[in-house]
């Protein structure tokens, strides 16, 4: 031992604060819903606009709820993931159509008419599936975000897990990466099954 | 194919790499030269193999090869071709192999440039190269990898992020991961010293240009990102005070410390230690800077998109090298002799404190960056530190620093008087005091800070001058001035060439920070507004079209005493892929001031033919900010071309000749 | 016996440069950085009077006006739980939205309303600012302490 170990002592304090903050990261924190019935909703389907679906018409199954957006850039990138995981497994994903036109920012909301805002919404978020594939059972259209409010949506995209007693078993912030599917996602839909 | 090329390249680098950081180092400790000779061939290998790599995510970018996930997150195929080229580091992956070619190319030229050094020192020093290489060539490859495929391809790319479509932005990471990078080198040849335990005059004479290259980079590349922050962002600012800037800006005042130790190393052989742990820091802080932009611990604008497994992986990382190297260090230091003793005033102790004002002013910086994170890991809240944080606590620090510069370079080395100083300075004093108190109430108010900086100005300048004079009059020996003046070692030059660009660059600092005017005002067309007696006419708003991007483009005219100067045409930028709009200022720039117009956004959306909310400013002298760094980086040049440096070199290739002939 | 005495001046200095830069420092620190307050701490009062602080949270839909001078732009921050109005002069970052998370920094004045003397947007268009997302996963952990996820609607309804 001698007078200049001090240094590394303050080095590993330094180190000690980084790995707290590491765990500190935002976008990590747990969200309080988990674990929570999933806040219910009636909402019309992308599909078939007069039809609607409510979490109850899904329970007792396992589903992913995932929400994105047209204008969404992260959801692009994502979204083969998804494509790839709904040829493959056998798992309603449920898609949450986002303030398909409010979200944009390109519009001029006070100037818009309802119906004229739920016609673009519809046609803005079919041209985006025909575009880059479809991987939902449906997607419900949330156009003024309510429901994503609800359910504690703060940036898209965003992916819940909801289990046969529509309980939110999982909250995903940010883009599904195919690591995120493997390692956090498949187990748990898997044991949720069994 | 290509992209598989590239990643296979960057495989075979990381192999290489790891050959290069073992082999050689194991050689050098055991003597066995064989291991030792592989070295510099491994060097070379390294760089050309992530060259090639580097080149093949170029030309997936120039191709628009979207089935390559980054090439479709960072490209369209309606960018520019110079902005293709410069997305390969748009993004975290394609700027970490930017950081990963440069690191390889330094220890290419360190493995060139490296004749005349011992050759177990060269095992060392490009033994360290190769395991820091080996490190992040780990990182892109389990966590980062750019030519990662996305099958079947996007059919369009995501563009690249509007605010790096950009002049400045194309050459500032490269310049600043230069510096950055660049410490390596002094690092390397600190740890080979360590290893060796041959801390000497000589290991500084080797470690001097090196640093000094890396320095010069890492000045250019922080003048360049303030520069593209001040006309891009369109607040008119220079300088935010942002953990990402200083992230850089710590690197660099631990290397302007460093420069200044490595002289008394050499020239004295004292601060053996302190200039090594210099050398380390200031590679470590590079290394922190990189962790705490990529892991996301500190929010920021800059801030990449974050990937906890990432963060992880360069914290291990930091351990890894910042805990060796200060083990090695702790282990080796006590051993180290002391070098030539000094007085209390000298030009040693003069540096010393300069030394220390710097590494202070730079634990400022890191407290103020890392405050929120330590009250946040507490649980007492979220905070955040501001601009005025660092302001106040910089100016006190960085005064006595400044006034030394004025001083050290007359001061002898060993033992100097403070009496023969304070009569060769007297003159400069006098000068800064008149200009400290004339000029202020030349341009307007006196305030005291203003005064203060000018002061400084003054002075550095009229020392640099006085003490120019002195030496060439005290070498003249019966020359000519001129001929005598012209015969200084460029080192000297360079010096005073860098410490009058510090004075230039607080001369800008201070005349914007207090004569700067903006106005922020509704402007209808017709209408006009005026700032600093700047006439600024509103003509209207029109739209045009870039290659990737609509755009509202204002027409003002300029004009001064009711003539006319100049057009000025801001825009506010849609790019197609992107929802995100983007501000573009129109700046007439100017020696002794800029005015600057910015659009904000149109009163009623639906009239972008009406009125519009616009922000003018007027930048007394704020150019003198870059304008000092490129002199100090200039002055840098000059120093490291010393003939010192060269002469050494040649006489070591001359010697085996010279002894063949005998 | 002089070497030691020059050692210890020089130490004496140093010591000396590093108290009063400590002092510097903590006295900076303490005038000069501003606390993270959430909206619904806002309007719980516990806001610090005349002090600057930075609240974050999303930018209520159809809450921004402009003033009659063009410049001066009103607008509502709220975390889905409370709603505070604030004040900035100035042109806004490119990325301020309606809806979209933002941060701004300011002091509160006696009608309640906050007024920004800097507004922050990040730099990426589909996440807010970590501060801004923090101050609404807050408000819906309140939410959810207090109320059953279902009457959470209702809470949300009254304001």
């Amino acid at each position: 031992m001698n007078r200049y170990y001090w240094i590394l002592g303050a080095f590993a304090a330094l180190v000690a604060l980084l790995a707290v903050g590491l765990n500190l990261n935002p976008r990590d924190v747990p969200s309080p819903l988990v674990g929570k019935p999933a806040p219910a909703f009636t909402l019309p389907q992308l599909a078939e606009p007069d039809k609607t679906l409510s979490p109850k018409d899904m329970q007792g199954k396992v589903w992913l709820f995932n929400v994105w957006a047209s204008w969404c850039v992260s959801c692009r990138q994502e979204h083969p993931v998804l494509v790839e995981f709904s040829k493959k497994v056998d798992i309603p994903l449920i898609g949450l159509n986002y303030k398909e036109v409010r979200g944009d920012g390109g519009f001029d909301m006070g100037k818009m008419p309802a119906d004229e805002e739920k016609k673009l919404a519809w046609q803005r978020a079919n041209t985006w599936l025909a575009q880059h594939g479809n991987p939902y059972k449906l997607t419900v259209m949330d156009l003024d975000g309510r429901v994503g409010i609800d359910y504690g949506v703060y940036g898209v995209p965003e992916t819940y897990v909801i289990d046969k007693a529509g309980v939110i078993r999982m909250k995903h912030t940010g883009p599904v990466t195919p690591e995120i599917l493997a390692k956090k996602i498949m187990p748990l839909l898997a044991e949720l099954n069994k | 194919m290509i992209p598989e090329l590239g990643h296979f390249a960057l495989i075979l680098a990381a192999l290489v790499s790891l050959i290069l950081g073992t082999l050689p180092m194991i050689g050098a400790h055991t003597n066995r030269q064989a291991w030792i000779a592989v070295a510099r061939p491994a060097a070379t290998a390294l760089a050309m193999l992530v060259t090639f790599s580097f080149a093949c995510l170029t030309q997936a970018f120039v191709a628009n090869d979207f089935s390559v996930v980054y090439v479709a997150q960072h490209s369209n195929s309606l960018l520019p071709i110079e902005y293709r080229v410069a997305g390969v580091w748009g993004g975290h992956e394609g700027s970490l192999l930017l950081w990963i070619l440069m690191l390889t190319w330094w220890a290419f030229l360190v493995a060139v440039f490296s004749r005349e050094l011992p050759d177990t020192m060269v095992a060392r020093v490009l033994g360290t190269l190769g395991l820091v290489g080996f490190g992040f060539l780990l990182f892109i490859l389990l966590t980062s990898n750019p030519f990662e495929r996305l099958l079947p391809g996007a059919a369009e790319g995501r563009d690249l992020n509007p605010l790096l479509q950009d002049p400045g932005l194309v050459i500032h990471p490269p310049l600043l991961y230069m510096g950055y990078v660049g410490f390596s080198v002094a690092y390397a040849f600190a740890i080979a010293a360590l290893l060796s335990g041959k801390l000497d005059a000589a290991w500084a004479r080797w470690s001097r240009p090196w640093t000094m290259a890396a320095w010069i980079f890492l000045t250019l590349g922080i003048a360049m990102g303030s520069w593209w922050a001040y006309y891009e962002l369109g607040w008119g600012g220079w300088w935010f005070w942002d953990p990402v800037e200083n992230a850089s800006f710590m690197p660099w005042l631990i290397g302007t410390a460093l420069i200044h130790s490595l002289a008394v190393t050499e020239k004295r052989g004292s601060f053996k230690n302190w200039t090594v742990l210099l050398a380390i820091s200031a590679f470590s802080l590079s290394l922190l800077g990189t962790f705490l932009v990529r892991s996301g611990v500190l929010t920021s604008v800059h801030a990449f998109a974050t990937d906890p497994r990432r963060g992880i992986f360069i914290l291990i990382f930091l351990v890894a090298v910042i805990g060796a190297s200060l083990t090695l260090f702790a282990a080796r230091a006590p051993k180290v002799g002391l070098g030539g003793r000094f007085g209390l005033v000298s030009r040693e102790s003069l540096l010393l404190t300069n030394n220390v004002l710097l590494v202070v002013a730079c634990a400022t910086v890191l407290l103020g960056t890392l405050y929120p994170l330590l009250i946040d890991a507490l649980g007492a809240g979220k905070i955040s530190v501001g601009p005025p944080y660092f302001n106040a606590v910089f100016v006190p620090v960085m005064s006595p620093i400044l006034f030394l510069m004025g001083i050290a370079p007359f001061a002898r080395w060993k033992d100097a008087s403070v009496a023969d100083i304070a009569k060769a300075v007297k003159w400069a004093l006098a000068i800064g005091v008149i200009v400290a108190i004339a000029l202020p109430l030349v341009y307007g108010q006196w305030y005291a800070l203003t005064a203060l900086g000018l002061f400084f100005a003054a002075w550095i300048v009229a020392t640099a001058i006085l003490n120019f004079i002195e030496r060439v009059q005290h070498t003249r020996a019966g020359r000519s001035f001129l001929a005598t003046a012209f015969s200084q070692p460029r080192s000297f030059f360079g010096m005073h060439l860098a410490h009058i660009g510090i004075a230039v660059f607080v001369i800008g600092v201070t005349m914007v920070s207090s004569y700067q005017d903006e106005k922020d005002v509704k402007l209808a067309p017709g209408q006009s507004v005026d700032v600093a007696g700047y006439h600024f006419t509103f003509n209207g708003v029109k739209a045009v079209e870039g290659p990737n991007y609509v755009a509202a483009q204002g027409d003002f005219d300029l004009a001064v005493d009711g003539k006319f100067v100049r057009k000025m045409n801001p825009e506010k930028r849609n790019y197609h892929s992107s929802a995100m709009p983007m501000t573009e200022a129109s700046i007439d720039a100017g020696l002794l001031r800029d005015v600057y117009v910015s659009l904000g956004e149109p009163i009623d959306r639906d009239k972008p033919e009406g009125e519009w909310a616009v922000r003018v400013y007027y930048k007394p002298f704020v150019d003198w900010i870059w304008g000092g760094c490129v002199l100090m980086s200039l002055g840098g040049l000059i120093a490291m071309l010393d003939r010192r440096y060269r002469v050494k070199a040649r006489a070591a290739t001359q010697l085996p000749a010279g002894t063949q002939q005998a | 016996m002089k070497s030691r005495h020059k050692k210890l001046a020089l130490i004496g200095g140093a010591l000396a440069i590093i108290g009063i830069i400590a002092a510097l420092v903590l006295n900076a620190l303490n005038s000069n950085i501003a606390l993270y307050i959430t909206p619904t701490e806002v309007a719980a009062g516990k806001a610090p009077q005349g002090k600057l602080f930075r609240i974050g949270g999303l930018v209520k839909e159809g809450s921004i006006q402009r003033q009659a001078d063009g410049v001066t732009i009103a607008f509502v921050i709220t975390d889905t739980a409370k709603d505070i109005p604030v004040a900035y002069k100035g042109i806004l970052p490119d990325l301020f939205k309606e809806g979209k998370g933002a941060v701004a920094q300011g002091k509160l004045n006696e009608t309640g309303t906050f007024v920004a003397t800097e507004v922050l947007a990040k730099h990426d268009e589909n996440y807010m600012p970590p501060e801004a997302a923090k101050a609404v996963d807050d408000a819906q952990k309140a939410a959810n302490k207090h109320v059953s996820p279902s009457s959470a609607e209702a809470a949300k309804a009254g304001n």
